[in-house]
């Protein structure tokens, strides 16, 4: 068996983007005003819980995002003769054995051992029958339907010890990692749990723990049992969601990267030169914000269909026009949604260039582009920051609505939009088909709310001036005012208690 | 007279994201009936949140932790909150600094005060309108009726802060605490501000808690004076022998960093130091860091109230009767120093740097449906001025008169309509490319905000070295990190600081950061634009002297645009006067300052308030401030003629026709007013 | 005053020809009718005969820009954009791929797209607004906190969802509404409850945590405390002077969707089985009749520009500033 890594062109952007990431965290160190903000992230535990959270999300994100093409003898191949597989579909098949992929005929429930809807089945007496038949793989272990419950309580239990074992040792790692400069693993574990840390390791080190819980059984039991079930033509849908998250994540960041350049060069440019370049920066914006922004990704989703539909032989496989449509997607997505963001830094640069310090630049004779560059730019990158970092959960939900819409990824494409739209075909069925709905949920809740927790700290953190610190409000201020005993005991109170 | 309100004790806390601050830590003081009560401050010793914590309007992070308020002789703090809000407005009245900000842009000017009257149950519907009218009337603002109905930005800022001040009467409170109320006010609007508070306050018998920056004005309006540092008040006392003795080091360095007239020529005092950090519990006097008298007892003790009389009295370890022998050592020496040479000898004429001929900036209005240009803005409308080699041009005016656009305009930072600029001889007006950064190399920039004029984002080092290396000054980053060294040195600041960020510097430092700056490109002359508004005294005295240093060691030449007539005084050579985009008076600060011949300067010079009574100049007549309450016209539609004469108390038909020619009184003096005579 | 608003519909023509040009470019020539023709048609064994047919009988036939071979006034009218995209400035707009007349069909579906999106549009303002105002005036307590991570947690959830829980839970498990389905306007009532319910619900979040943020703003200004000077009470203060200020940000973001409420909206009236324009436009994408899309891009757009134009003016209604300029 050989195989050779293929490149599909969103692996390729994904990687550089984590390239990109590892260059803005080198250029962070060096500079301290985005480096103060970013310290206050590290120091806010949610933000930190999320990002543990996000990391989980990247990880299987970017596995998903290594493929290489397996030639002849594997099994499952597809017409061409070779299969493109994902070091993510490698994992997985090494994790859940057969219970990756397509597996059985059609529906059935997570954990479940029969099929979800009957069949007419040969007796061995003799005669048919309809009923529920077993499932091939889910559940084929047991001989006896009956143990089915003390199997999953057995299997379970197992894989909450496995869990528990994999968490210590990757918090001995990274106690080996934290107390690398002095003190020694033991004493860097007792302060990552203490807190006294300068990063909240603790809450980290709660969320890795809950993860290590969730993904450990998840394995014992998705190794032996569809754990969500499987969908209509028989795939396990943890497998599915799984590999929708790359989809997520794909749309999450390219978008925003396709974005930003047209945000921030158009914005910044009329912002400081105004005249007649502002005039027409505006008048494009807002002609293209004016154009209803569900109906015109549609439209042009639908063009770049047509022309990709129509020159199928520059894809030589499935995967890869799917990829194309991905990437066009996040392309239409980019270029019809930086109005936005233009619009705002426009505002900001106005206002930047009337400021002193870009007058006494001009005094300086310093030039155009260095005023743009080293006086503008770092001025607004927080804001480009604050804005990146939001887009990303807000992408997230509109790849579902739009693959709903019928103008999302390709069907083939795995994507929490396809399973959710899947779903709703079944919403007459009774009983409801709806794991296929709560795995999407699931896995979409955890991965945006995620994201939107940790915009919020990063906005807190680089725009202080929204943040309301907590405080008793004013209208809850009925009580007498100092002087009180009450008061004095508890110096942070703010003026006593209700009479 | 009888004590109206009672602060005891005050102790404030504000939880913030540095930890808990104690912006109040016991502070002791009386109200009477009738009085007017100063306290009187530098940034961030408490001054204000004394007053927002008697009315009990701290920010929300903020509470009282201890002390009592007795108004009358009840403690307002024990109070439900719904019972303290019968309190504000009706029995205490306050009003703030920034009357642009402080009345509600969409409601009218009538329905903010009708408001208060229905709140407190003092009239109802109509008759609470009549009474609103009434007071709009009783603070001086002409056609009331007109005005209940108009809304905020309708009004100037002087109007504005008269629409505050019935607000907070309205309801005719016992107290009336005025934060700030002149501080955003020009000088002629702020006497009137002023006189108006004080005649309300008499025809009322109200007691008044006047709280300011400005020393000033206190001797002006106060009875009674407190001095506030980090947080307590450090010096009490009846105004004319609070400002006579000054009992504390601190008083005594503040009253001395005062720039004037009768300082020009020796160096202004300046303190030392930073405000301590309010954090936590201090030991010894707060002062002590600072103070050029310190000793041990001072960092292990905190000082007790001592003074010549109980009414008068200052928080010193120095004033302890048992330690009058240092005291006594202290004066000596303090007498055995020989004062610094006073040196104001203007430099040997070296002749016209700087000759600007006619300067106009004007700022097309465009309205309708094609932008038509319907009007012009003549921020600078014929500006004559010439700078002399190594001296310091004051140019003087009120916000809004257009001289940071005349600065700007001679750097062409903003475009320039007409008239002639001659810098060492040769034109500069119309210059591009090389040649206006040759010409720029020599005229640099400071400006006022310390905040907003250097880059947040770069260090302290590249903002130097930006300049030059977009000069080409220095042979290599080397020579230029040498001359950035070098820069910071001149200014005062420590070689380290080219690492770090603005941020970390406070206002008065960035200032000499902007200084060092300008000094990179080795200009002949620096525009300084009210580079020290923004500061407090005593830092403004730091960055005074620093100007004049640089002056005498590299012979550079300043045009310095201020509104404070003290800097002027202090610090310029010459002064040129500017009102609605032209200049009305010019000449030797001597000539302008002590025989002003324009209307406009007199009245300006009259309206400054003042510590001493030593000014050569009457008091402003009634009949003259009734003159001058007039609105300020627009610079886009001024009056025909003379600008000033809509508010010149000589103003007479001839002034209307034709704006006047200008008049020399002597070589150098001259004067835009057809009252006046060559002599 | 008028000059200004003159201006801005001057302003507002200009997007939308510029809009008109852009949607030709992207219909006729990122794609050829041919292309199109042999999509549609289905893939690549169409006869050439059978695209030329096609492209007659929908009128793509003729030159894109310029017909040489016309005469006259012909040379420029006797084309593609004049008839297919010049046209819909006269609202012509000629027929769908299944020949009905899609001016007749967007006029008889804009009334079940208002009687959806009326109503939500309006009982969402007011709930989000006043949640809103009630998490300023409470601001900074547990009740506020807790109200914000659960507002996250809302935001978290895709919209989907809670129209397939909503429907899951009212019509299937509890069978108080139909599921879907809709009745003339004042018998509709039934069918729409659910949508507007849900509707206001999954927009509710975003909206509340914008709202909760402009009035915090307003809460922080100096006029606010000189109110508190006054004595006023903190429930006046809200409402007669943050909610007064704090209403001139929100009605930008508000004015400018009113007019769009026409265009209804995709998600639930294809869900809901409602046939407004929403419903009409998910159609027309699902089947690629590039004929509606292109119309409603074009009338999506007359909306919106109406709408920004509604703002500048709703503007002189509430800022005296504005107003008195």
């Amino acid at each position: 068996m050989n195989f050779s890594p293929v490149l599909l062109i969103t692996d390729v952007l994904l990687w550089l983007l984590v390239f990109a990431v590892v260059g803005y965290v080198w250029y962070v160190r060096r500079h301290e005003h985005l480096l103060v903000p970013w310290l206050k992230v590290r120091q806010n535990p949610v933000a930190m819980i999320c990002a543990t959270v996000l990391v989980a999300y990247a990880a299987i994100g970017l596995a998903d995002s290594l493929h290489f093409r397996t030639a002849s003898g594997a099994p499952g191949r597809s017409q061409t003769g070779v299969e493109v597989r994902s070091v993510l579909d490698v994992l997985l098949g090494a994790a859940l054995g057969p219970m990756a992929g397509k597996s059985e005929k059609t529906y059935s429930a997570p954990l479940a051992i029969y099929s979800f809807a009957k069949e007419t089945v040969e007796k061995p007496g003799g005669g048919q029958a309809r009923e529920f038949p077993r499932l091939t793989v889910g559940g084929a272990h047991l001989k006896n339907p009956g143990d089915r419950d003390g199997d999953i309580a057995w299997r379970g239990a197992l894989g909450l010890a496995k869990g528990l074992v994999l968490f210590a040792v990757l918090n001995g790692a990274l106690a080996l990692w934290v107390g690398r400069k002095g003190g020694g693993p033991a004493l860097a574990a007792r302060a990552m749990w203490r807190g006294t840390t300068p990063a909240p390791w603790r809450p980290i080190l709660v969320t890795l723990l809950l993860i290590c819980l969730m993904a450990c059984p998840a394995v014992a039991l998705g190794s032996h049992y569809h754990l969500f079930g499987t969908d209509k033509v028989g795939q396990d849908v943890l497998t599915i969601s799984l590999k929708s998250i790359r989809t997520g994540l794909v749309i999450g960041t390219l978008t925003t990267m396709v974005m930003l350049p047209f945000a921030v060069l158009l914005g910044l440019a009329a912002g400081y030169f105004r005249g007649w370049v502002d005039d027409v920066i505006v008048y494009l914006y807002t002609s293209l914000s004016s154009i209803p922004s569900v109906l015109l990704i549609a439209a042009a989703v639908l063009i770049v269909q047509v022309s990709i539909d129509n020159h199928q032989d520059l894809f030589p496989t499935t995967l890869q026009r799917a990829d194309m449509r991905l990437l066009a997607l996040c392309v239409i997505l980019g270029a019809t949604g930086w109005t936005g963001l233009c619009r705002l830094l426009r505002g900001e640069a106005l206002k930047l260039r009337e400021l002193d310090y870009i007058q006494a630049a001009q005094a300086f004779g310093v030039a155009r582009l260095r005023i743009l560059t080293r006086h503008m730019l770092p001025n607004v990158m927080h804001l480009v920051t604050i804005n990146a970092v939001m887009d990303f959960s807000g992408m997230v939900l509109a790849e579902a609505v739009l693959s709903y819409v019928g103008v999302g990824v390709d069907p083939t494409t795995n994507s929490f939009g396809g399973m959710i739209n899947a779903a709703r075909f079944e919403m007459s069925r009774d009983p409801l088909v709806w794991w296929l709905l709560a795995a999407a949920f699931f896995f979409m809740l955890g991965l945006v709310l995620a994201a939107n927790l940790f915009a919020d700290a990063v906005q807190e953190a680089f725009d202080p001036r929204r943040v309301v610190r907590r405080a008793r409000p004013r209208i809850f201020q009925r009580g007498p005012v100092g002087g009180m005993t009450e008061a004095a005991e508890d110096p942070r109170a703010p003026g006593g208690r209700p009479a | 007279m009888t004590d109206v309100l009672e602060v005891r004790n005050l102790h404030t806390r504000i939880d913030s994201a540095s930890g808990v601050v104690h912006p109040l830590d016991g502070i002791d003081l009386t109200l009477k009936a009738g009085e007017t009560f100063a306290i009187v401050g530098e940034s961030g010793s408490g001054k204000s949140m004394t007053a927002l914590s008697i009315m009990r309007l701290l920010p929300e992070p903020g509470w009282i932790e201890r002390g009592e308020v007795n108004l009358d002789g009840h403690n307002i703090l024990t109070l439900p909150e719904y019972r303290m809000r019968d309190v504000r407005g009706a029995r205490i009245g306050m009003i703030f600094q920034e009357p642009a900000t402080s009345l509600n842009p969409v409601l009218t000017c009538g329905e903010q005060i009708v408001e208060v009257l229905e709140r407190h149950k003092i009239e109802e519907g109509p008759a609470a309108r009549r009474r609103a009218t009434e007071w709009l009337k009783r603070v001086g603002i002409p056609d009331p009726e007109r005005r209940m109905d108009e809304y905020p930005f309708q009004l100037s800022g002087g109007m504005k802060q008269r629409v505050m001040i019935a607000v907070a009467l309205a309801a005719e409170p016992q107290v009336l605490i005025a934060d700030e109320p002149t501080t955003a006010l020009d000088v002629t609007i702020q006497a009137q501000i002023l006189d108006l508070l004080k005649s309300l306050q008499k025809e009322r018998g109200m007691a008044m808690l006047l709280i300011t920056h400005d020393l000033a004005v206190v001797a002006q309006m106060a009875h009674r004076v407190a001095l506030m540092y980090a947080g307590e008040i450090v010096k009490i006392g009846p105004r004319d022998a609070f400002f006579a003795q000054p009992l504390h080091p601190y008083a005594l360095k503040l009253f001395a960093s005062l720039p004037g007239a009768g300082k020009r020529g020796e160096p202004l005092a300046s303190i030392k130091g930073f405000v301590p950090p309010l954090h936590g519990q201090f030991t010894g006097c707060r002062f002590a860091d600072r103070c050029d008298y310190a000793y041990d007892r001072c960092r292990k003790q905190a000082p007790a109230w001592h003074g010549p009389d109980p009414q008068h009295q200052a928080r010193c370890h120095l004033l302890d009767p048992r330690e009058e022998w240092r005291l006594a050592e202290l004066l000596r020496r303090e007498d055995d120093k020989v004062p610094e040479a006073a040196d104001f000898a203007a430099p040997a004429d070296a002749g016209d740097l700087l000759e600007v001929r006619d300067l106009k900036v004007h700022f097309p209005i465009r309205k309708g449906l094609l932008k038509k240009v319907v009007g012009q803005v003549k921020a600078v409308d014929g500006v004559s001025l010439s700078i002399r080699q190594g001296r310091t041009l004051a140019l003087v005016g009120e916000s809004g008169c257009g001289k940071t656009t005349a600065g700007k305009a001679l750097l062409q930072l903003v475009p320039v309509t007409g008239g002639t600029v001659r810098f060492g001889g040769n034109e500069v007006l119309g210059l591009k490319g090389a040649e206006l950064k040759r010409m720029r190399s020599r005229m640099q920039l400071v400006f006022q905000d310390p905040f907003g004029s250097l880059n947040p984002r770069m260090r302290v080092g590249e903002i130097i070295a930006e300049g030059m290396a977009s000069f080409g000054i220095g042979a290599n980053a080397q020579a230029r990190n040498d001359r950035v060294a070098e820069l910071l040195g001149q200014v005062g600041l420590a070689v380290e600081s080219r690492y770090k960020y603005p941020h970390e510097f406070s206002g008065g430092q960035r200032q000499r950061i902007a200084i060092a700056r300008a000094l990179a490109a080795n200009p002949q002359l620096i525009v300084c634009d009210e580079p020290t508004s923004a500061l407090d005294v005593s830092v403004q005295a730091q960055i005074l002297n620093l100007l004049k240093d640089l002056q005498k060691t590299l012979g550079v030449s300043f045009l310095f645009i201020t509104h404070n007539i003290g800097v002027v005084e202090y610090l310029a050579h010459d002064v040129a006067v500017m009102y609605l985009g032209r200049i009305v008076e010019s000449g030797t600060a001597e000539e302008v300052l002590n025989r002003p011949r324009h209307p406009y300067t007199q009245a300006l010079l009259a309206a400054v308030p003042r510590l001493n009574t030593e000014s050569k100049l009457p008091p402003l007549t009634s009949e003259v401030k009734e003159h001058l309450a007039a609105d300020i016209p627009s610079p886009a539609n001024p009056p025909a003629g003379c600008h000033f004469h809509t508010r010149c108390p000589l103003a007479v038909e001839a002034c209307k026709a034709a704006y006047p020619a200008e008049v020399a009184v002597s070589a150098t003096h001259k004067v835009r007013c057809i009252m006046v005579q060559p002599e | 005053m008028s000059a200004y608003i003159v201006r801005r519909l001057g302003y507002g023509l200009l997007v939308l020809i510029g809009v008109n040009l852009f949607t030709f470019w992207l219909f006729f020539k990122v794609n050829t009718p041919d292309d199109i023709a042999r999509i549609q048609l289905g893939g690549k064994r169409v006869t050439a005969d059978a695209i030329a047919k096609w492209k007659a009988e929908r009128g793509y036939d003729k030159p894109l820009l310029f017909n040489s071979a016309a005469a006259g006034i012909e040379k420029v009218t006797d084309t593609i954009y004049f008839e297919k995209s010049a046209s819909m400035f006269a609202l012509r707009f000629g027929q769908s791929d299944d020949g009905r007349d899609i001016w007749y069909e967007i006029r008889t579906r804009a009334g079940p797209s208002l009687a959806l999106q009326i109503p939500n549009f309006i009982i969402g303002l007011a709930v989000t607004v006043s949640f809103a105002l009630l998490l300023a005036l409470f601001r900074g307590s547990r009740f506020d906190f807790t109200s914000q991570i659960l507002l996250v947690v809302m935001m978290s959830v895709s919209g989907l969802f809670y129209i397939i829980g909503g429907q899951y839970l009212f019509s299937k498990a509890w069978r108080l509404v139909p599921i879907s389905g809709y009745d003339t306007l004042f018998d509709s009532f039934r069918f729409v409850i659910l949508p507007v319910v849900i509707g206001v619900i999954s927009g509710f979040a975003g909206s509340t945590r914008l709202y909760r943020t402009i009035f915090i703003e307003e809460v922080g200004r100096d006029y606010v405390r000189t109110a508190r000077a006054k004595g006023l009470s903190e429930l006046t203060v809200m409402f007669r002077h943050v909610l007064k200020n704090g209403m001139i940000p929100i009605l930008t973001g508000v004015v400018v969707v009113i007019p769009t409420l026409f265009m209804g909206s995709l998600l639930f009236e294809s869900f809901f089985g409602i046939p407004g324009l929403g419903s009409y436009t998910i159609e027309a994408i699902q089947s690629q009749d590039f004929g509606i899309v292109r119309s409603m891009v074009f009338i999506g757009t007359v909306l919106l520009v109406l709408g920004l134009i509604a703002t500048d003016i709703s503007y002189t209604f509430v800022d005296p500033r504005v107003r008195l300029e």
